[in-house]
């Protein structure tokens, strides 16, 4: 049996195995409200990645502490309340740390990762900072102190034998253009860390789309990977009566995942018509591996129907989520469930790349043969260049990588076979996309008072009455708040067709006192 | 388009909170208005404006102005909906030293002469007051009038209550000249009574040789924290950073806003319209507010943003007839107290327009101070 630590939990006594995050913690505990929402509702964990702030709780009198992102510790006081702060003694220090290095790589996922270790093996001083609590990026994503899936494993092992340096809870919120390189800035658990780098490479990797739907924000209704990434954070979903829903490839290995952890996945629901996902299916005939991977996931949760032309159109329930109502367009049928996982596929994460200027085409970075970006020395790899999944994303992190410490040949035997894949890979991820490529009838499941920006608590019709993004941020406040549009810009720009509203530093939320010591030039 | 709109008494160009004010003064006043607006209502200084109504004291014009002004929002406060987020947190102006607190006795006693309500706070009060302030701030002139509002709802709100009086607004429209009788847009002429270039720093482009220069500032916002602190904060030295016409400064200026969250500024640099983050100013602005509030340091800040102040060379603003064009108004030149004194440079124009009497002198704003070779000056 595991470690175990006590906390308490709005002040009751709660022990929970070590090592886990908050969030799993609090779900554990059966406590499945974080925090109350600004016009008062009450909102529990919905990517569990650290992208949406919906599970913001008081630590040890902090508030608005993100609950995915923590540990837990022994004696530590979680609240779902935010305090009153009061007079704050002692001065805010915050230790600042520089270094300087060839190549940064932000994201430690499978695009990072790999042009990591081929950076530093080409004698590029590397560094790689992420966020994260540990390597491995979302797909890969375990417990800091645990073993890495088997996936990841060789190339986490090869990162160490490398010789980059890894450094993970450091997330970088701010980057410069300076003479000879970038200048990047991140918040640390200690303080800050700024990094001079020649050439930064970004692997952010990606988000889930949410799109709203009435009901979406009631406590239990997640991301599809949000709720594989709970699980993966140390939750028990035991028991649980999921439906996995919404679109993509994505949902077979979250049916899986959730399946494994002892969860009753009642229902798979995929908005996709059939003919499309039957024509994809076949398509998969000649990738016999891919088709071999999807079956192993089917297999997992065989019991369980697998509807198409399917989707969410309602979550029901009072403190928490109890039933979903789905529908194919006609009649609709309702589900009970206490944990409803849908998201429809993926957003890049590409804040950074737009804050240095990078040219962007349909939501994308926009990127030379060598990964390198319109800004000379910039390079992008994986799903920020378009979502093409992980086996893109290694051979892109590699090219990059190894572009990026100068050691990119495209004629070379290693250089065609990188580009081939790549091409092969892209290609793939194109039938991908149009083969799940949200319906339009999505678009009409949100009533006028249904809430789009979950931060603000803005709600659809107000927002549909504004003329863009820019218009519906000043005056219904979408996209005002910590997540900093994350989570509704990309719902927006599929209701309206909007593009994003601009990026301006700091691309996360930073404390003043880290803000304060942000400067161009050291 | 432009064809079908009947020539209005009034045309207003640009819907920021000033033009919104105008536009509202006028179609209440029971004159038909018309408001253009190049992009949309409220998205250009007052979308990056904190929405501080405050009386001001640095020149009896100024005073004169920002009093009326903040009568007429207090008028109007029962009937803003909440989306303006309007509320009476007062101003504390903070003293750090004793030689600051010997100036809060002054200007206590100038507003006191002029019918302002006004406390002065001692240490202990000012501790009192907002106990996240650091220790040893010598006192501070707490004017509890004062509001805090959220100028682009504010200014929407004004829209309204203009339209709802049948005003016309349409946005999306590049005005391109001002002439006499009316307006060129790229998509045609639209004639008008009066014109109102409300146009804030890109109203010399409209009317050449206004003297309006963009001055730069940055803002941050935090995350909610519900009475961290509880009336707006404005270090004293503030007018010193307002008032100097040196290329960059910094003051210490504290808004709670309704919500929670903490607005913070503010710097003033004149730096064309760049409108990219100047992380050292910023830095610079950070810093000196945690020489009052050092507690903000572990606050989490979630945006940043610019805004151009339409600056004048007086610091004050440019109201009233503008004499070489007949029926061309100015109402711009607000720099950083367009929020303000919006509803009292309404009441100006329409006056003007209107020929009616004012409730204070309209001279010292008048735009011809500024072309003293016609004989104004």
């Amino acid at each position: 049996m595991a470690e175990t630590v006590a906390l308490s939990i709005d002040g009751r006594a709660a022990t929970c195995e070590s090592g886990i995050t908050v969030a799993a913690a609090l779900e554990n505990a059966g406590q499945s409200v974080c925090r109350r929402s600004v016009s008062g509702e009450s909102r529990g964990v919905l990517c569990a990645m650290g992208i949406c702030f919906e599970c913001r709780v008081t630590i040890d009198g902090a508030p608005h502490q993100r609950a995915c992102m923590e540990l837990v510790m022994d004696g530590m006081e979680v609240s779902t309340q935010a305090p009153r702060l009061t007079a704050q003694g002692s001065r805010f220090t915050a230790p600042r740390e520089a270094l300087e290095c060839d190549v940064a790589v932000v994201g430690a996922g499978p695009a990072g990762v790999a042009a990591a270790c081929r950076a530093a093996e080409a004698a590029a001083r590397t560094v790689l900072l992420d966020e994260g609590l540990a390597g491995g990026g979302q797909i890969h994503r375990h417990l800091p102190g645990r073993e890495a899936p088997e996936a990841a494993r060789p190339w986490i092992e090869r990162l160490t034998r490398s010789g980059a340096s890894a450094r993970y809870e450091t997330a970088v919120f701010d980057a410069v253009r300076e003479e000879g390189g970038f200048r990047l800035f991140a918040e640390t658990r200690a303080g800050t860390l700024e990094v001079f780098a020649k050439r930064v490479l970004l692997a952010t990797g990606a988000r889930e789309l949410f799109l709203p739907f009435p009901g979406w924000t009631l406590p239990g209704v997640m991301g599809a990977a949000g709720a594989q990434a709970l699980w993966k954070s140390g939750a028990s979903l035991s028991g649980r009566r999921a439906v996995v829903a919404g679109s993509g490839p994505l949902l077979l290995p979250v049916a899986a995942s959730l399946a494994k952890a002892g969860a009753d996945v009642v229902l798979v629901a995929e908005q996709a018509a059939p003919g499309a996902v039957l024509r994809f299916g076949a398509s998969l005939l000649r990738s016999p591996g891919k088709l071999a991977e999807a079956a192993r996931y089917r297999a997992a949760f065989r019991g369980t129907p697998y509807r198409f032309g399917t989707w969410v159109a309602e979550a029901l329930g009072g403190a928490r989520v109890e039933a979903v109502a789905l529908t194919g367009g006609e009649e609709r049928i309702t589900v009970a469930c206490d944990l409803a996982a849908v998201a429809y596929g993926l957003v890049p994460n590409t804040e950074l790349a737009r804050l240095l200027g990078c040219e962007m085409r349909a939501g994308a970075v926009v990127v030379k043969e060598t990964q390198e970006s319109s800004v000379a020395g910039l390079f992008c790899a994986g799903e920020p260049c378009g979502i093409a999944g992980v086996d893109a994303a290694i051979a892109e992190g590699e090219i990059a990588g190894l572009a990026a410490a100068g050691r990119f040949e495209t004629t070379s035997a290693e250089g065609r076979r990188l580009r081939g894949a790549r091409a092969r890979l892209r290609g793939f991820a194109s039938v991908l996309a149009r083969t799940f490529a949200p319906r339009s009838e999505l678009r009409a499941l949100a009533r006028p008072d249904t809430i789009v920006c979950r931060c603000e608590d803005a709600r659809f019709g107000d927002l549909a009455a504004c003329g863009g993004a820019r218009e519906a941020k000043l005056s219904a406040r979408a996209g005002m708040g910590a997540c900093q549009g994350r989570v509704c810009g990309p719902a927006l720009g599929f209701l309206f067709g909007w593009d994003s509203d601009t990026v301006r530093p700091p691309v996360k939320p930073a404390a003043l006192g880290i803000l304060a010591g942000v400067e161009e030039s050291a | 388009m432009s064809g079908a709109m009947p020539a209005p008494d009034v045309l207003v160009v640009g819907a920021g909170i000033v033009g919104a004010a105008c536009a509202e003064e006028a179609a209440a006043a029971g004159l038909s208005v018309a408001v253009l607006e190049s992009r949309f209502a409220g998205s250009g200084a007052t979308a990056a404006a904190m929405g501080h109504i405050v009386v001001m004291d640095d020149s009896a014009a100024q005073f004169a102005l920002t009093e009326l002004s903040r009568r007429l929002w207090t008028e109007r406060a029962r009937d803003l909906p909440a989306s303006c987020e309007d509320e009476q947190t007062g101003t504390l102006w903070v003293a750090a030293d004793a030689e600051e607190l010997a100036h809060v006795a002054k200007k206590a006693a100038f507003y006191r002469q002029r019918g302002v309500a006004v406390e002065e706070l001692d240490a202990g009060g000012l501790a009192a007051a907002e106990p996240n302030l650091r220790p040893g701030l010598a006192g501070a002139l707490r004017v509890p009038g004062d509001r805090v509002l959220y100028p682009v709802n504010a200014a929407r709100w004004l829209l309204e209550r203009a339209a709802a009086r049948g005003a016309s607004r349409r946005e999306g429209v590049e005005v391109v000249s001002l002439g006499p009788g009316g307006v060129r847009t790229r998509d045609g002429a639209i004639g008008a009574g009066a014109v109102v270039n409300a146009a804030g720093a890109a109203a010399p482009a409209l009317t050449p040789g206004l003297p309006i220069q963009p001055r730069k500032g940055h803002l941050v916002i935090t995350d909610r924290y519900p009475g961290f602190c509880r009336h707006q904060l404005v270090e004293l030295g503030y007018l010193k950073s307002a008032h100097t016409q040196s290329r960059e400064s910094v003051a210490f200026n504290l808004q709670p806003r309704a919500t929670g969250q903490m607005l913070l500024g503010s710097s003033r640099e004149f730096a064309g319209f760049d409108a990219s983050i100047n992380r050292r100013i910023r830095g610079r602005m950070i810093r000196r507010a945690f020489e009052f509030m050092p507690g903000l340091a572990r606050l989490s800040a979630i945006r940043t943003w610019v805004g151009f102040r339409p600056a004048t060379p007086d610091n004050l603003p440019l109201v009233g007839r503008f004499d070489p064009v007949p029926g061309l108004f100015i109402a711009a030149g607000h720099e950083g107290l367009g929020v303000t004194t919006a509803l009292g440079t309404a009441r100006l124009v329409v006056d003007g327009i209107l020929g009616r009497a004012s409730p204070i002198d309209p001279a010292p704003y008048s735009p011809m101070r500024a072309f003293p070779e016609a004989g104004h000056g």
